[in-house]
């Protein structure tokens, strides 16, 4: 279940009263609404669920993420259990 | 639209076909000992997965047609891309495939260009050097004749480039409604050489899997433009003549073992397909395989295996592993084969399975595609 | 920062890999939640990764699995009726009701139409004004959202022709139900990092208070699957039972309000049956009584529906982590995923459908490991 994909907002426009963007996933470009993540702009990441947008993606917060991982395993190098 | 010759819908176990005014009737269809078709057995009429190029197109093939054409000893049921036949000295491979592809015209090609190349390679993939085609046109009354004169002119450009020429052809126009604008049937049929000997019984443990280049191409550009999942994309159709390819990896003597092209079903078809006839195992590297970044996305986004996505343009070949190299650079040498890559080999172990090491070095089995994919949610 | 191949970078997974097996001193039973997970493990093999000592449970986190017969059944009554477009994600198109499954309809005639979004069902609402068009709105938390947004927008443009045949299931309930059970083997939880991101955290903390369990939010890149159960298992052999956030750059503890204020509107809490499971008292979303008008089950008198599930499915066991699918006796034999007799041998993250492939194999998995 929730097969949500990461995509860059590349463009916004209102339809019918409702935020609708493009966005682009390396290449493929979908339209989307918006209207569940109001602050996103273009040029943000968002993660994008059967065409709807549902969050903002944090990217400091990614980096952080990515490395707790790379500690994770520079700690079992120094340990020698690597 | 239920055929109208077929009493399946009444009886639901025997099929008679009728003739005319007489009545033929032939062997009773035994859906019990097809491998447990359960929707089969409760709805006894072709589902679209049936033409999906993988399992339950399989077993229609195996307990349907083949019995009725020729049972299990015949050339038919070798089952292969092309069939090869001997005609007095020669040796021929005779090939008929049939184009329903909608819609039409796709980014990168149109319906003219796969009923030539398709049935060009799928003659190709035996090690034939591909001659002649007859065309069949199943066209709807209403159709444009402009659309159909871009068609004829694809395929005419096609068979040219293919260096095949279309000696016969035949056009039936049926009731608007009933034909989706247009269906294209191509036979073709191509020499062999002497000394040229491809198929499943050359396979081997230790043998290369190579690809002549990226995948999913083709699959994708259709997509882009089908209604209900349309997307804003670069991709073209990979669709193109094989030909040259196969002649020039004969030509320099390299050790090929078997080809195929992978159309529906993608790599994962053909390589299970002849895992399970050379029965052998197969093993590729996730990451060896050649995926286009918006190829990639495109499946991500739709839930789709790539290597399940049809191509039009590329063929897998099993070589032998001294010749590996060789043959890549034979192919990396032509413009269709610039992206040519090793993506696995032949193993003794497992036969008939084909395994895939995956992206962070786990292990996953690649199944025959089922039918046709459905993009998903999940 | 394109937060796709980052999250599958082999090395960082093998550093990941490395600290589990570090951390696991005796036997562990995990239950990831998500289908969505279920499939980044199967298509990864992260299963085949794992230690030994570390079982992965597939639990309910399948709208597919889960999505009742009866449901299913009213479904294929609907798009088998001739004024009717039926719009449907893929997933639901091969899950097999009491006779037949979607495609089979479409077989048949019925203008059955796959869609990526419920956004196209709305356009096919107003480009076929003369038909009616019925969407099929199942899935979990994360995809009611895009549902409940199309109720307002069929409201906003007046249309007349479009419903939903909804059946929207909870994942807390459903929790809740699996760690209530007497047999209870699930040790640790991965919660559904989507879903979270639409109703946040909050739920599940009285889920960890009450039973003791960890649950760790999890995303669903092979990075973030790895991560998630490394948490997890930290938590138990360290004897901690904490509520953590594993996809921060996703998820928040709040969650995503808008989408939370619009769901509340257009559905209510109600009882829903999961297949194979039973009844999950509040347990699922259907449309509040305000929306009546879009509701395809009001709108379409179909009769009286008689669910026959198949007698030989134990999904129910499976899919609560009570058996294994090799335990079931129609496994392999009876039930294939060319022949399903019950969900998870259809979908592509079911249980079942995961230990088909696998079962294939015979000694060790790679030749040339």
């Amino acid at each position: 279940m929730c097969l949500g994909i990461p995509g860059r907002v590349e463009e916004v426009w209102e339809a019918d009263g409702t935020r609708m963007a493009t966005v682009d996933f390396s290449g493929i470009r979908k339209e989307v609404c918006l209207a569940y993540v109001p602050d996103v702009v273009v040029g943000d990441y968002t993660i994008i669920h059967v065409g709807f947008a549902l969050t903002r993606l944090d990217e400091a917060s990614a980096l952080e993420t990515l490395a707790l991982f790379r500690e994770a395993g520079l700690l079992d190098q120094e340990l020698g259990t690597a | 639209m239920r055929p109208t010759t077929s009493s399946a819908a009444s009886t639901g176990r025997h099929w008679r076909a009728v003739d005319g005014a007489t009545a033929v009737t032939t062997t009773p269809l035994d859906p019990e000992n097809w491998s447990c078709p359960v929707p089969l057995r409760d709805h006894p009429t072709i589902v679209m997965g049936h033409g999906g190029g993988g399992r339950l197109g399989a077993e229609l093939i195996e307990h349907l047609f083949l019995p009725a054409f020729g049972g299990t000893g015949s050339i038919l049921a070798q089952l292969g891309d092309a069939a090869v036949v001997q005609a007095g000295a020669a040796r021929l491979a005779f090939s008929t495939d049939s184009f329903v592809v909608r819609p039409r015209f796709f980014p990168g090609g149109n319906l003219g260009d796969l009923a030539v190349n398709g049935t060009v390679n799928d003659v190709a993939m035996t090690g034939a050097v591909p001659l002649f085609l007859s065309a069949g046109f199943v066209l709807e009354e209403g159709l444009a004749l402009d659309e159909l004169g871009i068609l004829a002119q694809t395929m005419g450009a096609a068979a040219r480039r293919a260096g095949v020429e279309v000696v016969a052809g035949d056009t039936k126009v049926v009731d608007a409604g009933h034909g989706d604008g247009a269906y294209i049937t191509t036979a073709g049929v191509g020499l062999i050489a002497p000394g040229v000997d491809l198929g499943p019984h050359r396979v081997q443990p230790d043998d290369v899997v190579l690809v002549s280049g990226p995948i999913g191409l083709h699959g994708i550009a259709v997509l882009s433009v089908r209604d209900g999942f349309e997307f804003g994309s670069e991709i073209l159709s990979d669709t193109a003549p094989l030909n040259g390819l196969v002649a020039a990896l004969l030509a320099a003597g390299v050790d090929v073992h078997m080809m195929r092209d992978p159309t529906r079903g993608g790599v994962a078809a053909i390589l299970n397909e002849i895992a399970a006839s050379s029965d052998t195992g197969v093993e590729i590297v996730e990451r060896s395989v050649p995926v286009p970044e918006p190829v990639s996305a495109a499946c991500s986004l739709l839930g789709l295996d790539p290597l399940e996505v049809a191509n039009e343009g590329r063929l897998v070949a099993f070589v032998g592993r001294d010749d590996a190299d060789h043959a890549l650079e034979v192919l990396r040498s032509d413009p269709l084969g610039v992206g040519a890559t090793a993506i696995g080999q032949v193993v003794a172990e497992h036969a008939g399975v084909v395994v895939a090491r995956t992206g962070i070095g786990g292990t996953r089995v690649v199944d025959f595609p089922l039918s046709e994919q459905l993009p998903r949610i999940c | 920062m394109k937060y796709l191949d980052e999250f599958a970078d082999p090395e960082l997974a093998r550093g990941l890999l490395d600290d589990i097996a570090r951390t696991v001193t005796r036997p562990w039973s995990i239950m990831e939640v998500c289908g969505g997970q279920t499939h980044t493990i199967i298509r990864n093999g992260i299963d085949q990764l794992l230690p030994d000592d570390v079982t992965l449970i597939h639990g309910p986190g399948c709208p597919v699995c889960v999505t009742p017969l009866e449901t299913i059944d009213r479904a294929l009554a609907i798009a088998a009726r001739p004024e009717v477009i039926f719009c449907t994600f893929g997933d639901m198109a091969r899950v097999p009701g009491s006779n037949g499954d979607l495609l089979s309809v479409k077989a048949a005639g019925g203008d059955v139409r796959l869609v990526y979004s419920p956004l196209d069902a709305v356009h096919l609402a107003r480009q076929f004004p003369e038909r009616e068009v019925v969407f099929f709105a199942i899935g979990f938390e994360t995809t009611a959202p895009a549902n409940a947004m199309t109720v307002h927008m069929a409201r906003r443009l007046e249309l007349t022709n479009f419903s939903l045949l909804v059946s929207h299931v909870l994942v807390p309930p459903a929790m809740t139900a699996i760690l209530e059970a007497p047999r209870r083997r699930v040790q640790g939880f991965l919660a559904a990092g989507h879903v979270c991101t639409v109703m946040g955290m909050a739920q599940y903390v009285p889920l960890v208070e009450r039973y003791q369990v960890p649950i760790v939010v999890t995303g669903f890149e092979p990075l973030d699957v790895l991560e998630g159960i490394r948490r997890v298992l930290a938590q138990l052999e360290e004897g901690r039972a904490e509520l953590e956030n594993a996809y921060p750059r996703a998820v928040s503890f709040e969650g995503n309000p808008t989408a939370r204020r619009v769901v509340d509107e257009v559905f209510e809490v109600c009882d829903r049956q999961w297949r194979g499971i039973g009844l999950i008292p509040r347990s699922g979303w259907r449309l509040a009584p305000a929306f009546a008008e879009f509701d395809a089950e009001q709108r379409f008198d179909v009769g009286s529906i008689v669910a026959e599930e198949s007698p030989r499915c134990r999904s129910g066991e499976v899919l609560q982590g009570h058996i294994t699918p090799p335990q079931c006796e129609a496994f392999g034999t009876e039930c294939t995923p060319r022949s399903p007799l019950g969900a998870p041998m259809v979908s592509s993250e079911g249980a079942c459908a995961a230990y088909y492939q696998f079962r294939r194999l015979n000694g060790p998995a790679l030749a040339s490991s």
